[in-house]
């Protein structure tokens, strides 16, 4: 035998702690939270431990002493195809918190969502993707190399190793999430993703122009993920100079009744605020999509009319050359057709220039006495100052009614038609389809 | 003064009631004080320029404040004294001397001296005691006595007996003896208070009473009143006939209605139009004389000065009339007074008279009448209640017979619920109307507030009995007439309560939205209270403090609340129609509304593919509730007949069959297609009438299968379909209205009312304080520079006069010399010549 007996039996000691890890790697996938919970602690206490006493000699000074495959394997645990384990990621959150365990971890998910898509033969895995995403989405990147201050291993030589250069870690972070992203979402995830997007994903990239292929595709999609997408093709166009032809015949299709009932309205507008602030844009381009946010105006609730017209206004303020929509005075005395066309997808084509506002002219007969009166300023020629949106964009129906609620009235005037019971009026629509039983 | 003095500076206007200070001056007063004041301060100050010397005042506290002056001058006094202690002054000679008097040192008589109060006992005016005589006259009295005494008392036991010791004695006893009459005093004028107050009670007692025999002669001067003369007085009283209005025919009255109508009428389309109200009210009358100041005199509300038992009468009537009270526990007199005032007068009087004195009389006879003539008032009074009810209700004869005839306005809701529990209808209303009439505003203070909170629990009553199983509708549609009479009495009251209402509603929707990300349609009482709200108030105003956030209100329901079941598809339509009443008069353009029903139009479609048509939220082009209202049913088509949706269903849906459900779907389809109708021909006017109704025009048109619709439906269908094709298309383009031209800038004065003269027009407070800073600054250093200056010519003027008096002594000093040298020089000459001539 070439070994002495102490290092058979380190051999045989280091065969059982093998057993051992793997028995834990095994345990994360218990159903119970408690036994998962503790062989991840456990896991994650002997990384610690085997990071400070690397099991195999250091060859020479400057290697990195990381058990990356240990990490491995909690990473895969933390990540089940099958169930939703964001408790167990959201126990794991802690450990995020040291530069060189999230480093590691970043590399291990990449690693880890290639094995898994190329066995699975890129089928949607919803709940793997959404713990993916669990894990990922959280991760606090650092934003100079002086803030990289907390591991979990001290080590002396750590200035000169790689995992401590900022630079590095935006590497990893990027190929981290181009590969998770490179895959098919479902579309609730698809959302989540977009929303936070350019807040916590793109600062921290080393080529942000890299996330144009998936923004270009998201944009396409139509719908909410379009208009959610918006907001990364900004930040593209704005700071990294993409060219994106046709953007703005883009995102006039965009422009459908339901804009006005979403979610993300406030955002949505927001950003179309900003790309309608341009001067350089032409006449019959903001006549279209003045003409088109008005036409689809006719369905908005009142806490979206509130916003419209005023951005509406702005626009008249900022492109003066639309102002024949609500000045036309040597045009045609009577038209038996609105020349613009609702159904042209070319801004160019819709002939808004043509046309006139009637539709905001419909809403000065509008019920809320604030949207009738805000559009009956467009019957006087606009004020030099631009109206302040921002406080508009997130009105909600709730604060309308509220605001209405607590105005203090002098008197109220009464009806004076007398009762005659609760369907009693004249020609009372109730009395004709609805009867008292 | 001296007028010669006096220099009057004299004003450009004489203004009124302006005080000035400076009228008159007198400058050779000031100018000398001015000088007087220069040479007590600065010329001391230049005099003593070069003096090092310093004067010490050292004065026991003469410079600590802390000190008072007396005790100042006291710790002087005991210094001095401390400084002479022990120093004796040989010409000092009578300084340990005591005076006497009778042997007796006169400082010690002077110690012991006690005045006796002469003058506080009465009975002994004028007289003096031994003792007292004995005392201030000196020994002469004492001796005597001692003399009478030393007779009868041993010798050894007087004789011990100093002067000082019998002297004491004898004040010992006066003292004695002068407390001894103060308690005496006091003690009668005990007795004397006491005996006052029980003649108080028992004067009530004989206060009306005068003594019998004279009772009896008044008894029979006064007899019963004639019948005669009973009916002379009635007539005297009685209100002359006067002319009145002539009784208004019923063309006339109806004129007046309607006359009264049309001003409701266009007061409801002036608020329509949301116009400035304040432009459009007239003002009112002004009379020539007006002097345009804001007063008013509309109501001369100063009191009639008028007397009472000798007192001015300040105090309203209600407590004069516990004042009378008062007054008559008080004195006799007053009572006395009243006796007779009362026997004079007449006696319809006496009774309130009576009345008011009712709880302190003493005449049995009295208060029995006087009971008695409560008693018939109540009856009367009820009378008169139960006859303006039967004028009004003859009716309800039947429940009158059981009901009481008043009550009192509940003070919670429970107490509200059991008034009204287990009663018909009828009774109901009955209670209620009579609560109202017990309670009228104008018969008591707090009536009021009580009926406002009637209102309250009449809503409330309302709510819950719509929230029933087997919701009661038929009631709710009664008790709506109570609820207007009272919201026409208490408009405010009435709008926050139904307010507060929708707040509640609203605000558990929004919880609600927070909590889940959607909201299911309210239950039927808040459906009903939005239907009140448009009975109580107008519904057509630009602005309204209930309608607009029940608007609001209605919308988010519109919007937010899915629609999963056929209830909430009768519950949207419901409001749909809620939408189209409040607007029926104003004609404005509700969104929610067009978009909601062609949702549901949507909902009875089968599954489509291509649709030119966007359906908005709560509605979704796929999804498991996008065919809620499809019927397949071949039957069911054939055998439906349109009906009245009953309201009730909303809460008991569950129970009915299959084929009633497709029937009440049918209907539902057949409102909603009235409703199309209905805003088509509501909103003709508006211009972009055929952008809005659109997508409804393209679902009817291309998506609709009208045939294999019953033939009912189709005429509804083609009903509806006809009001939206018949419209024409009429577009105008839109012209601004004109700016009107801003006025060029002119150089005009800019002309300032000047509110207050004298004071500088500065605009804001803190302005008007700077400048004044400024002002007051500028003012004090032209003084001050002013003082320097005369200051410097004053002290010029000194150093002038000192040089002169310098030169002119030394003048006189050298002309002194010069004198003195020529006659020296003169004697000498005269000397030599005498010489030359001997």
């Amino acid at each position: 035998d070439r070994y002495s007996a102490e290092d058979k039996y380190k051999i045989w000691m280091r065969h059982r702690y093998q057993d051992c890890v793997g028995c834990l790697g095994e345990l994360m996938g218990h159903d119970a939270f408690q036994v998962k919970e503790l062989s991840l602690c456990t896991l994650m206490k002997f990384v610690e431990l085997e990071a400070q006493y690397p099991l195999i000699k250091i060859e020479w000074k400057g290697t990195l002493t990381f058990p990356f495959d240990l990490l491995k394997v909690v990473v895969d645990g933390l990540l089940p195809v099958n169930e939703d384990a964001s408790l167990l990621i959201s126990r794991f959150q802690e450990y995020m918190e040291y530069d060189d365990v999230r480093y590691f971890v970043m590399k291990a998910v990449t690693a880890n969502i290639g094995q898994v898509m190329q066995k699975t033969k890129e089928r949607p895995l919803p709940f793997y993707q959404q713990n993916v995403f669990s894990l990922i989405s959280p991760i606090n990147m650092p934003n100079k190399e002086s803030d990289m201050v907390k591991f979990m291993v001290k080590q002396e030589n750590r200035e000169e190793l790689k995992m401590s250069k900022l630079q590095a870690h935006r590497q990893v972070f990027q190929k981290m999430w181009l590969t998770f992203l490179k895959h098919k979402l479902p579309t609730g995830l698809y959302k989540k993703v977009l929303v936070i997007l350019h807040d916590s994903v793109l600062p921290y990239m080393n080529e942000p122009t890299l996330m144009m292929d998936f923004l270009t595709v998201a944009y396409g999609i139509g719908g909410a993920i379009s208009l959610l997408a918006l907001n990364g093709l900004f930040i593209l166009i704005h700071q990294h100079n993409l060219e994106y032809p046709d953007f703005y015949k883009k995102l006039y299709s965009l422009l459908d009744p339901s804009i006005y009932h979403v979610k993300y309205r406030a955002r949505f507008f927001h950003l179309t605020d900003l790309f309608l602030s341009s001067s350089h844009l032409p006449a019959y381009l903001v006549a279209a999509f003045i003409k088109r946010l008005s036409r689809l105006a006719l369905t908005a609730p009142p806490e979206s009319l509130l916003m419209i017209i005023p951005f509406i206004c702005n626009l008249f303020r900022r492109h003066p050359a639309c102002r024949v929509l609500v000045h036309r005075p040597g045009g045609p005395a009577d038209m038996s057709e609105d020349p613009y066309i609702m159904e042209e997808e070319e801004p160019s084509e819709s002939r808004a220039l043509e046309s006139s506002l009637w539709e905001i002219q419909s809403l000065q007969n509008h019920y809320h006495p604030d949207v009738a009166k805000a559009a009956a300023v467009l019957n006087q020629s606009l004020s030099e100052m631009e109206d302040d949106i921002s406080g508009l964009l997130e009105l909600s129906g709730y604060e309308l009614f509220d605001k209405e609620v607590k105005k203090k009235a002098t008197d109220v005037p009464l009806e004076f038609e007398q009762v005659r019971g609760l369907f009693g009026k004249k020609n009372d629509i109730f009395a004709e389809h609805f009867s008292l039983d | 003064s001296n007028p010669f003095e006096v220099k009057v500076n004299r004003q450009k206007f004489d203004i009124l009631g302006r005080k000035t200070k400076n009228d008159v001056g007198l400058p050779g007063v000031s100018r000398s004080k001015a000088i007087k004041k220069r040479t007590h301060t600065l010329l001391k100050e230049y005099k003593e320029r070069e003096k090092a010397n310093v004067f010490k005042d050292k004065r026991f506290g003469e410079y600590n404040t802390n000190i008072t002056p007396e005790e100042k001058m006291i710790r002087r006094f005991a210094l001095e004294r401390q400084q002479n202690y022990g120093k004796k002054n040989i010409y000092n000679l009578n300084e340990d001397e005591e005076l006497t008097h009778y042997g007796q040192s006169l400082a010690e008589i002077e110690k012991l001296n006690d005045i006796v109060d002469s003058d506080s006992d009465t009975e002994e005016r004028g007289t003096l005691s031994a003792e007292l005589t004995a005392a201030h006259f000196g020994g002469g009295g004492g001796l005597l006595r001692k003399k009478v005494s030393s007779g009868q008392e041993d010798e050894e036991e007087e004789k011990p007996k100093s002067r000082k010791e019998l002297i004491e004695e004898m004040i010992a006893k006066s003292k004695q003896e002068k407390q001894e009459r103060q308690t005496r005093r006091e003690s009668t004028l005990e007795l004397t208070e006491k005996l006052d107050n029980d003649w108080k009670e028992i004067q009530t007692l004989l206060a009306r009473k005068p003594p019998k025999s004279e009772r009896k002669d008044k008894e029979v001067e006064k007899p019963k009143p004639d019948e005669y003369d009973m009916i002379v007085r009635e007539l005297g009283f009685e209100m002359k006939a006067k002319p009145s209005e002539r009784m208004k025919t019923e063309e006339e009255l109806a004129k007046e209605e309607q006359a009264r109508l049309q001003k409701l009428e266009a007061d409801r389309l002036r608020r329509m139009r949301g116009t400035n109200e304040q432009a459009e009210k007239k003002p009112s009358h002004v009379s020539a004389d007006d002097l345009a100041d804001g007063f008013i005199l509309d109501k001369d509300d100063r009191r009639l000065l008028s007397y009472k038992d000798g007192k001015i009468n300040i105090e309203n009537e209600e407590e004069e009339k516990e004042d009378e009270e008062e007054d008559e526990e008080g004195g006799e007199e007053e009572d006395e007074n009243e006796e007779e005032s009362e026997d004079e007068s007449a006696s319809e009087d006496e009774d309130d008279a009576a009345d008011s004195h009712s709880d302190l009389d003493s005449d049995l006879e009295s208060e029995e009448e006087d009971a008695g003539n409560k008693e018939e008032k109540k009856h009367k009074t009820n009378e008169n209640e139960s006859q303006t009810v039967e004028e009004l209700d003859p009716k309800r004869e039947a429940a009158k017979s059981e009901l009481p005839y008043t009550f009192a306005v509940p003070e919670s809701y429970e107490a509200f619920k059991s008034l009204l529990a287990g009663r018909t209808i009828e009774q109901q209303l009955i209670i209620l109307e009579r609560i109202q009439k017990c309670n009228h505003p104008s018969l008591a203070v707090g009536n009021k507030a009580k009926l406002e909170k009637l209102f309250g629990f009449l809503l409330e009553y309302i709510g819950e009995l719509a929230t029933l199983d087997l919701p009661e509708l038929r009631t709710i549609d009664k008790l709506v007439l109570p609820l207007y009479n009272l919201c026409q009495m208490f408009p405010e009251a009435a709008s926050d309560s139904v307010k507060f209402i929708l707040r509640d509603a609203a605000h558990d929707m929004e919880e609600v939205i927070e909590v889940k990300g959607r909201a299911a349609l309210p239950g039927l009482d808040t459906l009903i209270y939005l239907k009140i709200t448009s009975l109580l108030f107008p519904t057509s105003d630009f602005w309204h403090p209930v309608v607009t956030p029940a608007f609001i209100y209605m919308s988010q329901l519109l919007t937010k609340c899915r629609i999963t079941t056929l209830q909430d598809v009768i519950k949207g339509l419901f409001i749909c129609c809620l939408f189209l009443e409040y607007v029926s008069l104003s004609r404005r353009f509700v969104p929610e509304l067009i978009n909601f029903l062609l949702g549901v139009l949507h909902i009875s479609l089968p599954k489509k593919q291509a649709q030119g048509y966007t359906v908005v939220h709560p509605f979704t082009p796929v999804g498991k509730n996008s065919e809620l209202l499809l019927v397949c049913d071949k039957e069911d088509l054939e055998s439906w007949q349109k009906q009245n949706l009953p309201l009730g269903i909303v809460t008991r849906l569950k129970e009915t069959s299959r084929t009633e459900m497709n029937h009440i779907r049918l209907s539902c389809l057949a409102l909603c297609f009235d409703l199309i109708k209905k805003c088509a021909a509501l909103y003709e006017s508006l211009p972009s009438f055929h952008e809005i109704m659109h997508p409804v025009r393209i679902l009817l048109t291309q998506h609709v299968q009208v045939n294999e619709y019953p033939e009912k439906m189709q005429e509804w269908y083609h009903s509806a379909l006809k009001e939206l094709e018949t419209k024409v298309k009429h577009y105008t383009p839109l012209i601004c209205e004109k700016k009107k031209p801003v006025p060029l800038k002119q150089y005009t004065p800019k002309i300032v009312k000047v509110l207050e003269f004298g004071r500088k027009q500065a605009s804001s407070k803190k302005e008007q304080e700077r400048k004044q800073l400024i002002q007051r600054h500028k003012r004090e250093l032209k003084g001050a520079i002013r003082e320097i200056r005369k200051d410097n010519q004053f002290l010029a003027r000194m150093q002038l006069s000192e040089i002169m008096e310098r030169d002119s002594a030394r003048k006189r000093k050298v002309k002194e010399l010069l004198g003195s040298l020529a006659t020296q020089e003169g004697e000498w000459k005269a000397m030599k010549r005498k010489k030359w001539k001997n």
